[in-house]
């Protein structure tokens, strides 16, 4: 019975995962297929991709279109139950409202986290990203290189399916045979830029995805995966089986019911429900480790919330994967005699060295694609091709003015029409009405292109989290987080140059930009968390001293607690970080494997 | 759909402006009492599997006249054509109705701004013509509209109203680029399952210059 009631859990198991997204998903997986029995806790309902997507509705049959509400913040189809920037019930509070210095938290209530919604970007980290202070002297160099990673980006790609291509550009590393599928064919919008892009020495490649261009190989890639290991070759290939190819429409976001795209709920957790190591108990908001007398964890307490009331769960070893900031709460509010300050924080790092990414959007308007004839442009749902960063020898050079990179995702063609397609397009048409409006439509409909930065943020002393020391609750009674903001002038210049290249290549096209070039970095960035790439809050180091986990994402001060998700990162490279969190979950769930055969843990 | 609510707009269209004591009674009509809208929206974990339709989740809220000179605009902006039909026959009305009388705030801001657009448009149809809007003639109403369709050639005493006639002319265009009527004018032919993707046609890439 893998979905459990409290009543009907374990007395105890060997590992408890808190969280069921890209964390938690893949460490519940990795650990199951090895033979270990998991009890998994995700504070949301239960939620299926299966008989929940919205897979080909159209905007007429949703309220207003679909717009976005503050009830459905990415749309009314948008993958998010219970959550967004605000959650029902559950507040944080922000040390200043101001754009400048103000995070805001997203959080979904549901099983599988974020990674129903997510936009699906998996890029690899780079050499240069694991330890970008011995390059530039600032932040933290990570305790891990990148050939202590490639392995897991190998295994992450092989199960979860992601696509792209191997240009071998610098620090955007390449993959072994067989672990990517091809990328899509590129719109015409793509080529465009492309061709345009390249007149400015952008160059254009690839994007990687974790979307199936193709069915996976269920022969080849659990074999890869597990050798010597039968059983874990035959959930992982019946699982694989179980995911059909994209169908080339509908919008990622909404999820997937055929398993096209990565959700924790169709690649992870089917298998390791299969396995029969794994019990869910959904509903379950941790908020407490249990500490024992030996400086051991011993638990989690959590509150059912279909009851209201208080519980305990026990395991030999805790995994905390409930997102950055929500571990890093779940530690900061369990407090005991040894360790007055919250747990695993003898360092004083937990909450610390909060990081998003940087985003900045500049839209323009391109007459060359304008009046084209119909063509389906649905392909993959974006990201056919992108920028990675390019400006490595000019940066390090010092002639830019700030540290660390951005790439670029854009995106143009003839979406789905909807409520916005012809919005406000009258800095275009005059203010047409009647016939002419509707020619102009047709005319302006699949011309537009949108730009959007996603750059390093540098972790500092002034972006963390701690208890809200006014007290504030949620409406469970467990203590809230307070969010200190504040981004250094290598952020603020990051985004302008964004602006300044969003402009030069909306030019190249032969476009026009729509609105304000925003100069001005502190205008022109994204307040912290929209781009809700939240990373950092315990840190990875080698010194635990000024670090919260060791590299195998244990605690310093208590050997069998682990944290598994982003709140890791000892630094935010551009690219997107859920990739390497798979990754690193899956490195860290080996470890743990390893030590519960010896009986270390 | 960004913009900004301008609160003298607002207050014009209160019942001690200069503008409504002016109006015909049968123009008063257009600015009724404000009816109790709706507090709660569909809540943050709707069903998104069934088909909703206008008024099902929060009361409509326009009246009769209201909605007749909804419609009127409506079909003004998009009219039938060689292509596709008109706004109304895609049920536009009900969506400008559903989007006004809904508790969002994007909503709540254009609700007064299209309550009181109605209302200057009859009361400039009756200081034109004598006649309210929904009673004149095609010419008429067309002589009207152009004078605010283009907010940045309006005449600064009628700014507030081409305002407004940019928020309609979105929430027209929302509703109908919204439906199947609306995806089919502009060609669009996605939303189906492939069996692969080819990318664009080699000879649009050949006209366009593009590898």
């Amino acid at each position: 019975m893998p979905f459990v009631t409290p009543d009907k859990q374990q007395s105890a198991y060997d590992v408890i995962v808190v969280g069921s997204g890209a964390a938690g998903g893949q460490s519940a997986y990795t650990l199951c297929m090895d033979g270990a029995k998991v009890l998994m806790l995700e504070a949301g309902r239960k939620y299926s991709a299966e008989n929940e997507t919205p897979m080909f509705q159209t905007p007429d049959m949703a309220p207003l279109g679909g717009v976005p509400t503050p009830d459905k913040v990415f749309g009314f189809y948008d993958a998010t139950v219970d959550g967004g920037w605000q959650v029902p019930g559950e507040p944080y509070v922000r040390m200043t409202e101001a754009a400048a210095g103000s995070f805001w938290w997203w959080r979904a209530r549901m099983l599988g986290g974020r990674t129903s919604h997510w936009g699906r970007i998996s890029l690899r980290n780079g050499p240069y990203d694991f330890k970008p202070r011995r390059r530039d002297g600032l932040g933290f160099d990570w305790p891990i290189a990148y050939e202590d990673l490639a392995p897991y980006y190998d295994k992450v790609e092989l199960l979860i399916g992601v696509y792209g291509g191997n240009e071998g550009l610098e620090n955007t590393p390449t993959s072994p045979p067989g672990c990517l599928l091809p990328p899509p064919a590129p719109l015409v919008s793509d080529l465009l830029v492309k061709q345009r892009a390249a007149r400015l020495g952008i160059p254009l490649i690839p994007g990687r995805r974790a979307v199936l261009t193709r069915a996976l190989d269920h022969k080849r890639n659990p074999a890869r995966l597990y050798p010597g290991n039968a059983s874990a070759q035959k959930l992982t290939a019946e699982a694989m089986r179980s995911r059909s190819a994209c169908l080339w429409a509908t919008p990622c976001n909404r999820g997937c019911s055929v398993r096209a795209n990565y959700q924790s709920i169709t690649v992870h957790l089917p298998p390791a429900l299969a396995s029969g190591n794994l019990d869910i108990t959904t509903d379950a908001m941790v908020y407490e480790v249990t500490l024992g007398r030996d400086g051991r964890a011993t638990g989690v307490n959590f509150i059912d919330r279909t009851t209201g009331r208080q519980r305990h769960a026990s395991a030999r070893v805790v995994v905390l994967a409930a997102s950055a900031c929500e571990s890093a709460r779940i530690l900061l509010n369990s407090k005991s005699g040894q360790f007055p300050q919250g747990l695993a924080n003898s360092s004083g790092k937990v909450g610390r060295y909060l990081m998003d990414t940087v985003g900045s959007s500049v839209r323009g308007q391109v007459p060359l694609l304008e009046s084209l004839p119909p063509m389906n442009e649905d392909a993959a749902d974006g990201h056919q091709l992108y920028v990675p960063w390019w400006l490595y020898k000019e940066q390090l050079a010092g002639k830019l003015g700030f540290a660390r990179g951005y790439h670029i995702e854009f995106r143009g063609g003839r979406e789905m029409p909807g409520p916005t397609t012809a919005a406000g397009i009258e800095w275009l048409t005059g203010g047409s009405y009647g016939v002419k409006f509707k020619q102009d439509v047709r005319r302006y409909y699949g011309s537009f292109i949108g730009f959007d930065g996603r750059g390093e943020m540098i972790p500092n002393e002034n972006s963390y989290c701690e208890i809200d020391p006014g007290g504030a609750k949620d409406k469970w009674g467990i203590p809230v987080l307070r969010f200190h903001w504040q981004w250094s002038e290598h952020e603020l210049r990051q985004a302008a140059h964004m602006q300044r290249t969003f402009v030069d290549i909306i030019e190249a096209m032969g476009g026009r930009v729509h609105g304000e070039v925003l100069t001005d970095g502190a205008k022109a960035i994204a307040p912290g968390g929209f781009i809700i790439h939240e990373v950092g809050g315990a840190i990875m180091g080698s010194d635990a001293g000024n670090s919260v986990t060791n590299q195998w994402c244990q605690t310093w001060d208590v050997p069998n607690l682990f944290i598994t998700d982003g709140a890791v990162f000892a630094s935010n490279a551009d690219k997107n970080p859920t990739l390497t969190i798979m990754a690193i979950a899956w490195r860290a769930a080996d470890h743990i494997l390893e030590r519960l055969r010896r009986r270390e843990l | 759909m960004d913009r900004r609510t301008t609160i003298k707009w607002v207050l014009a269209a209160s019942a001690s402006s200069p503008l409504l004591r002016a109006l015909p009674s049968w123009a008063a009509e257009a600015a009724p009492v404000e009816p109790m809208l709706a507090l709660k929206g569909y809540g943050t974990d709707p069903d998104l599997l069934k088909t909703y339709h206008p008024g099902e989740v929060w009361p409509l809220t326009l009246t009769v006249s209201q909605r007749q000179l909804a419609a009127v605009l409506s079909d003004l902006i998009i009219p039938a054509d060689e292509y596709s039909g008109s706004a109304t026959s895609v049920g536009v009305v009900d969506f400008i109705d559903e989007w006004v009388s809904a508790p969002y705030p994007d909503c709540r801001r254009d609700r007064p701004i299209v309550l009181a657009g109605f209302g200057w448009l009859d009361a400039e149809a009756a200081r034109r013509f004598g006649r309210g809007f929904v009673a004149l003639d095609a010419a008429q109403q067309a002589g009207i509209c152009d004078d605010i369709c283009d907010a940045t050639r309006a005449a600064p005493a009628q700014r507030d109203a081409a305002r407004f006639f940019a928020v309609y002319r979105d929430l027209t265009a929302a509703g109908f680029y919204s439906s199947p009527v609306g995806r089919k004018d502009l060609g669009y032919i996605g939303n189906v399952p492939l069996p692969h993707f080819d990318g664009p046609p080699a000879e649009l890439l050949r006209k366009l210059n593009l590898p």
